[in-house]
């Protein structure tokens, strides 16, 4: 298998993250092995090439230290002014990130990466303030040392004594386009530093000296070199699965670490990490959370999550099992997964607590058959102080506290009564019973107090001497202890058993609560809509307060419904969830970044881009949101942006169909229209051109008759294309009706008189109402109207056919009526006849517009218009116009007698 | 009335709507001068004095409205405007700015010729500088100086604004008026605005002169413009 052609998802996922990259800025970072090898140098130098080449380059932030060839470096840069943060009666001053954001340059210098923000800045963390400035499209030059890498921390730490905190995540550094490793062999740093060019700041000068020692500074520098090069290796291995060139792939190994609450699983984590990077494998970070009586406390919460976090951001994959045999699950999940090595961490506990207790890692070496198991020391310095808190339960109830005694009480009444007949092991028994039920009714401390007690009363009223509580005969502390012993057990089972109960209740809780959502966004087909509910939902779990923010069509943010339950949002909040729908990610209370909100938003995130944003203001304002919930809730916004996505792409679709069906419409419109222009054209060319060619040699008459029918297919051609004017007018709703009071019989008039010589040969009668006199309408438009029926009734009636016009009020409107004595319409085509295109069963004149010409005019003055037959045969078209309100009234003369004496 | 020798001057762009004109109305004993753009036809006019202007509205180098405008500034013969548009308010506009009928393409030969008689009979009737007596249009005659009006010999009685109203589109007989025209001529400039005193009153007079006031042979109503007393004064 030697050139195998990538696969087309794989290239297409190539092209999409090419393209994404081409957007993003570039991150050029000069590495270094320790502080002073030149890397601000460097990268200052490669900085003013490219300014000569002509780039826009600013300078964001730049520590030069008082060096002043470094100094002398940034003379003709332009240098962006730092904000300032007061703390501690300080000022901090951080990277301007709006300033640079709005400025735009094609490059922007930001020196020392790992540098954590004042309290106050966007980000915490510089690399974070980077990460936006390469979202937009900035590329970014920095510098890192070698210790201020995650996953070699502890190595560094190791090997020079010195604790780094601020680090960055490794997948930021795999993340930058170019690496330039900055080396100085070891002799010339200490000469370096020697001659005080390398900058230590005051308080860790100590420290530094211990750090600058040749050993230190050896590994340091192997250490660089070899992470460089591990990323020129992966470099070329991408390179070479794109060209498709494939070695010999081994089957993908997998590496298992087992962590949690415990500190030294930090250094499991990253060990796991360069393990992983060595042999190019996945890695994959479990913990197992065991209901055992050992419940962890809140600071242990915390660890675990901040560690499980750690492996997220080192590249690992986390997963979390639950189950009471801890080796058991994990070396069943490594099966599953195909893990070929696990790692775990060397016990620190005394060895009579695995006699006692049983050691998982014994249990795991032992069952891991064909897995090899790696056990790595923790971490040398000592971990702090901490205590698995033994417990933190619900306080204990009073009511408990009676119970306990009671059981006692009771168990010691019924065993008096028994005590005649039955043997002392029996007795025993019923104290037994009544610690049980303790157990399984109260807590710990009751249990424990209840076990006491049914020891204490069990000597005192029933072994010998009686009411006391010496002990005759030996063997009955045996029987006291055992005693003790088996009701402890119970106890705890029972508790045990509870707590069970109580987590598998939790869980439930949760899944329903997540289940209720999803089913009641389902059912929604309206944003707000959607909208309400996530807010219940959200509310009711995580009692707070919920807002739900969709962007408008340029992308701002805007809040769909104020219903109950929603928060008020000042300028400030606005800004944040703004910033959380452009970067896509969360932020305000309990996350990385602005952290000083008033509430968390969270992005609600769909397989098509963000739909929006979520946020939540806890009731408790002084609460935080502990990590597990921040990540249910982030659950709880990436269902609602599914529901959401869903509405936006039915509309879409909806949309897409409603564009195709008018663009078949229109299609068949015009072909129809084309067709109707092209004959009586035809028409017209023909006879024209026959007269042309005959001349003179044709007959009067028939020159006559050619002419004739040329005059009237021109007249023809011209009422179809005013018909096709005004419908197209009518339907692009260009045409306004300008309602006037108007007088019928004006109209009437007006269009018998256009009509004149076509009607001639038919007589027409009219009977105009008198009342009302006027009514409104838009002349222009009705004597469209009356036109076009009139000329259907000519089209379809025989020369000498009578034609009624008629009107009459019929309450609130005006009934006008067309008839004829023609033909009359068939049943089924009374309606179709409004439609377009639609002809009458002989007519093949004009393009069959006329009628839903008046049917929209007559509708667009609302109106109804509509067909029916005429007892005693033909068609009768009735139209019912609005008479609208009072007519104006006339101050004028009515009827006077002389002539006045007006001019 | 037609004389010969009368001038009609034709500022029209199209070659074919000149040379179609061209034909008809040289049949017809007009003579015809032809301008293909506003600024020649200016000038023209301006030279030859013709007796009737006809005038497209969709010249290349400037609106009829201007062209119009600057004609009236000298030029007392009748404007007949050619609008291809159907645009009411345009011909509306062109009609209060000075022009005195319209006709719309396409036209009807018939059409042409009657406006332009018309044109001609009021330019004759205005450079007398004499009015009319009396008017007669068939069965219909009015007697200016007695204020009768006689349908079928049989005197008819009119109220003081119906007989107005009917003066004054006989004055005019053949010509269309605007509603704002006819409003200012009968019931002042203050009520300029107000068609729907236009609109009963018509129906009214229709009443008492029309046959058939449905089917009106008189008075008719030009929708959107104006009314028009249907006169041909023959040839």
């Amino acid at each position: 298998m030697d050139n195998q052609r990538p696969d087309p998802d794989t290239l297409l996922m190539r092209v999409e993250k090419e393209e994404e990259g081409a957007r993003q800025g570039k991150l050029k970072i000069f590495f270094g092995a320790a502080p002073g090898v030149g890397k601000t140098y460097a990268m200052l130098e490669a900085a003013r090439r490219k300014q000569e080449e002509g780039e826009d380059i600013v300078v964001g932030v730049v520590e030069t230290h008082g060096r002043q060839e470094t100094g002398k470096l940034l003379a003709g840069l332009e240098i962006l002014p730092r904000t300032s943060y007061p703390y501690r009666g300080k000022k901090l001053l951080e990277l301007d990130l709006d300033t640079a954001l709005s400025r735009r340059p094609a490059l922007i210098l930001v020196d020392e990466l790992a540098h954590t923000n004042a309290p106050g800045a966007r980000h915490k963390k510089r690399w974070q303030d980077v990460k936006e400035l390469l979202g937009a499209g900035i590329s970014v030059f920095t510098t890192v040392n070698v210790q201020h890498l995650e996953s070699l921390n502890d190595i560094v730490h190791q090997i020079t004594g010195v604790n780094v905190h601020e680090t960055i995540p490794d997948s930021f550094l795999d993340r930058a386009d170019e690496i330039e490793l900055v080396d100085l062999p070891p002799d010339d740093l200490l000469q370096r530093l020697r001659e005080g060019k390398v900058y230590i700041p005051a308080q860790a000068e100590k420290a530094m000296t211990h750090f600058f020692q040749k050993g230190n500074l050896i590994a340091l520098r192997e250490l660089a070199l070899r992470r460089t090069a591990e990323r020129v290796d992966e470099q070329m291995e991408s390179y070479r699965r794109d060209m498709g060139v494939r070695a010999i792939w081994p089957a993908t190994e997998r590496i298992l670490v087992c962590v949690g609450p415990n500190p030294r699983s930090v250094r499991l984590i990253r060990a796991a990490r360069r393990m992983a990077a060595g042999l190019r494998a996945d890695w994959i970070a479990v913990n197992v959370e065991a209901p055992t009586h050992v419940r962890p406390s809140e600071e242990d919460k915390r660890l675990l999550a901040e560690h499980l976090r750690l492996a997220a951001s080192l590249g690992g994959e986390t997963v979390t099992l639950t189950g009471n045999q801890v080796s058991e699950e994990i070396l069943n999940y490594a099966r599953s997964r195909n893990v070929g090595k696990i790692i775990v961490g060397k016990p620190t506990h005394p060895r009579w607590k695995d006699k006692l207790f049983g050691s998982p890692l014994d249990e795991i070496i032992r069952g891991s058959g064909d897995i090899d198991v790696y056990v790595i020391t923790g971490d040398t310095a000592a971990p702090e102080k901490h205590r698995t808190e033994w417990v933190k339960e619900t306080p204990v109830k009073p009511g408990d506290w009676f119970w306990s005694i009671g059981a006692v009480v009771a168990a010691t009444g019924i065993a008096a009564l028994m005590f005649p007949f039955f043997d002392l092991t029996n007795l025993v028994m019923i104290y037994l019973l009544g610690v049980a039920i303790t157990a399984a009714r109260t807590s710990r401390m009751p249990s424990l107090l209840s076990t006491l007690l049914s020891v204490a009363a069990f000597d005192f009223f029933f072994v010998p001497p009686y009411f006391t509580l010496a002990v005759a005969d030996v063997k009955y502390l045996v029987t006291f202890i055992v005693m003790f012993v088996v009701a402890a057990v119970i106890s705890g089972l029972a508790l045990q058993v509870r707590k069970q109960a109580e987590d598998a209740r939790r869980r439930e809780k949760n899944t329903a609560a997540l289940y209720g959502l999803s089913r009641d966004l389902a059912r929604e087909r309206k944003k707000d809509k959607l909208s309400d509910i996530a807010v219940k939902h959200i509310n009711e779990f995580f009692l707070g307060q919920t807002v739900v923010l969709l962007p408008d069509l340029q992308g701002r943010l805007k809040v769909l419904s104020t219903a109950q339950g929603t928060f008020a949002m000042d300028q400030k909040e606005w800004g944040i969830a703004q910033w959380v729908f452009d970067n896509r990610q969360s932020a305000g209370m309990g996350t990385d970044t602005l952290t000083a909100a008033k509430a968390l938003y969270l992005p609600m995130i769909s397989s098509s881009g963000p739909v929006g944003v979520i946020g939540v203001l806890p009731h408790d304002r002084d609460a935080s949101f502990p990590p597990g919930e921040i990540h249910f809730l982030e659950t709880f916004a990436n269902q609602t942006a599914m529901a959401f996505e869903r509405i936006n792409l039915a509309h879409e679709a909806y949309r897409e169909r409603l564009n195709a069906e008018s663009q078949r419409m229109r299609n068949t419109f015009l072909s129809s229209v084309s067709h109707d222009l092209r004959t009586p054209l035809a028409t017209i060319t023909g006879a024209a051109g026959t007269l042309i060619r005959g001349g003179e040699e044709i007959p009067a008459e028939k020159r006559e008759l050619l002419i004739v029918t040329i005059h009237e297919e021109a007249e023809r051609l011209n009422n179809i294309i005013r018909n096709v004017l005004n419908i197209t007018r009518l339907e692009a709703g260009t045409v306004k009706v300008n309602k006037e009071w108007q007088s019928l019989e004006d109209i009437v008039g007006a269009v018998l008189d256009r009509l004149s010589d076509k009607l001639n040969p038919y007589p027409v009668q009219t009977s105009i109402a008198p009342e009302p006199p006027l009514i409104p309408f838009d002349p222009i438009l009705m004597e469209q109207v009356f036109t076009n029926l009139l000329e259907n009734a000519i089209q379809h009636t025989h020369p000498g056919t009578v034609i009624d016009i008629s009107t009459h009020r019929r309450q609130a409107f005006v009934q006008i009526e067309i008839s004829d004595r023609g033909p009359g319409i068939k049943d089924d085509e009374k309606e179709r006849i409004f439609d377009k295109f639609t002809r009458g069963k002989d007519s093949g004149k004009g393009a069959g517009l006329g009628l839903s010409i008046c049917k929209a005019i007559v509708e667009a003055h609302g109106g109804r218009i509509w067909a029916d037959n005429r007892p005693g045969g033909g068609a009768i078209f009735r139209i019912l116009l609005p008479t609208g309100e009072e007519p104006p009234q006339f101050t004028d003369d009515r009827q006077s007698s002389a002539a006045n004496n007006d001019d | 009335m037609k004389r010969n020798e009368d001038i009609i001057l034709l500022i029209e762009d199209e070659v074919q709507m000149r040379r179609f004109l061209r034909i008809t109305l040289e049949n017809e004993q007009y003579r015809l001068l032809e301008a293909d753009t506003a600024k020649t036809g200016l000038a023209m006019a301006a030279s030859w004095n013709p007796d009737i202007v006809l005038l497209d509205l969709g010249l290349p180098d400037m609106e009829g409205i201007d062209v119009i405008g600057r004609l009236r500034e000298w030029c007392k013969a009748p404007i007949i405007i050619i609008s291809a548009r159907e645009r009411e308010h345009d011909k509306i506009r062109a009609l209060d700015a000075g022009a005195d009928d319209y006709l719309t393409k396409p036209f009807g030969v018939g059409e042409l010729l009657a406006r332009i008689r018309v044109a001609i009979r009021h330019k004759l009737v205005q450079e007398s500088g004499q009015r009319e007596s009396e008017f007669t249009a068939e069965n219909l005659r009015i007697d200016y100086s007695r204020r009768q009006v006689f349908l079928d010999h049989a005197e008819i009685h009119l109220t003081p604004i119906e007989y107005r109203l009917l003066t004054v589109l006989t004055q005019h007989a053949g010509k269309v008026l605007t509603h704002r025209q006819l409003l200012k001529e009968v019931w002042g400039p203050s009520r300029v605005e107000q068609s729907q005193y236009l609109r009963v009153y018509m129906t009214q007079l229709r009443q008492k002169i029309e046959p058939h006031p449905a089917r009106p042979k008189f008075l008719i109503n030009e929708p959107g413009i104006g009314y028009r007393f249907k006169y041909d004064p023959g040839r």
